[in-house]
């Protein structure tokens, strides 16, 4: 099964569409929630990464705050 | 990296440490004075440079930062965070900067809670709140511009008198939802789990006072990434490694640019330059040890 991604960013950030520009690259389809505009999102990655900064990710329920290029071909099964 | 590129295509046997690819490019949003690109993002500028590094057969050791440099027989040791080590004939350093912390207390407690030192990258999270910008550069200047298109109220609190462009300080100290802290040192933020306040203090009175608000942008300048070199290469006293325009260093097979240096511009393409420049040098330099030989 696929597995679930989700994307908590702003619009301005530079490495939250670097992110993206990379899921999209791979054809990883993703949720993307932009926590400046959608305060409950925002409260959502507060409650799961106890901090305040973007781009957060979640593979199915895994979490990273920022761009770990590494981190995400691990768990996306990725190669290089 | 355009060091790495240069070196890369002169054969040296080379290795790139670095803690991250790109550095502070990586948190600028656009640029628009790097020669090829009328527009390009700091990151994706970043990716292109990494692109092209990664075309040639260097060694590459990243995420993990230089902890100390020293001469040892024939050249340097170079030690890692990590406790590697590794030895070369010449060596570049190319570190860079990192924007400068306050060195309040709460500050390290809450960085990601509230404290943040990238204003275009977390800034538009605290929409709706009460913030505050420290600071009276441009880079501070820009970060009060945003804030206040969506913040709740801005407070700017500088050491000095605002240092910035006018232009972009008559477009801040008029906003209805800013309030303007000069000549006020920030002493403390406080905070359990997030920013809650802060406590400042009116530099000609004396008076502290305490602001209750949800984050800090702190905007207070760069300074050198310099620390693990500072036993072995002279430092001005910004701790800027000194360097003469061929990029060396006062010691023999030492090189380093870009805006861990003394050279008078910080920007991309200037760093780049300097990079060549350093690459070039550090080739010359290990030619000509090698006909000593």
């Amino acid at each position: 099964m696929a597995k679930q991604v989700k994307i908590y960013s702003t619009p301005t950030c530079p490495w939250c569409r670097r992110t993206k520009q990379f899921l999209q690259t791979n054809n990883i389809p993703f949720e993307d929630f932009d926590v400046a505009s959608d305060k409950n999102a925002r409260a959502e990655m507060v409650k799961k990464t106890g901090q305040l900064a973007v781009p957060v990710i979640d593979i199915d329920n895994e979490i990273s705050v920022g761009f770990d290029e590494n981190w995400l071909r691990q768990k996306l099964g990725l190669t290089k | 990296m355009t060091a790495a590129v240069y070196a890369a295509r002169k054969k040296l046997n080379i290795l790139l440490i670095s803690q991250d690819i790109g550095g502070q490019p990586n948190a600028t949003a656009g640029i628009e004075n790097y020669l090829g690109y009328q527009f390009i993002e700091g990151p994706e500028l970043m990716r292109k440079f990494e692109e092209q590094v990664k075309q040639f057969p260097l060694e590459m050791k990243i995420g993990q930062r230089a902890s100390d440099l020293s001469l040892i027989d024939g050249g340097f040791e170079l030690e890692t965070d990590r406790g590697e080590k590794y030895q070369a004939q010449a060596a570049i350093i190319a570190t860079g900067k990192r924007p400068r912390p306050l060195n309040v207390p709460g500050e390290e407690k809450l960085r990601s809670k509230g404290v943040t030192y990238c204003a275009i990258c977390d800034g538009p999270l605290f929409s709706g709140m009460k913030v505050a910008v420290i600071g009276g550069g441009n880079s501070a200047l820009e970060a009060a511009d945003d804030m206040i298109k969506i913040a709740e109220h801005v407070y700017l609190v500088s050491l000095t008198p605002l240092t910035g462009d006018q232009i972009l300080i008559d477009k801040v100290k008029n906003a209805h939802n800013l309030t303007l802290f000069l000549k006020h040192a920030v002493l403390e933020i406080k905070g359990e789990n997030f920013v809650e306040g802060i406590k400042i203090r009116d530099l000609k009175s004396g008076q502290e006072r305490e602001l209750e608000l949800g984050a800090v942008l702190v905007e207070i300048g760069l300074i050198p990434n310099s620390e693990p070199f500072k036993d072995l290469a002279h430092l001005n006293r910004l701790g800027e490694i000194e360097v003469n325009c061929a990029n060396e260093t006062d010691i023999p097979g030492l090189f380093a640019a870009g805006d861990v240096t003394n050279v008078l511009e910080k920007q991309i393409v200037v760093a780049a330059g300097e990079g060549a420049k350093a690459a070039l040098q550090a080739h010359r330099y290990i030619q000509r040890l090698e006909i000593k030989i």
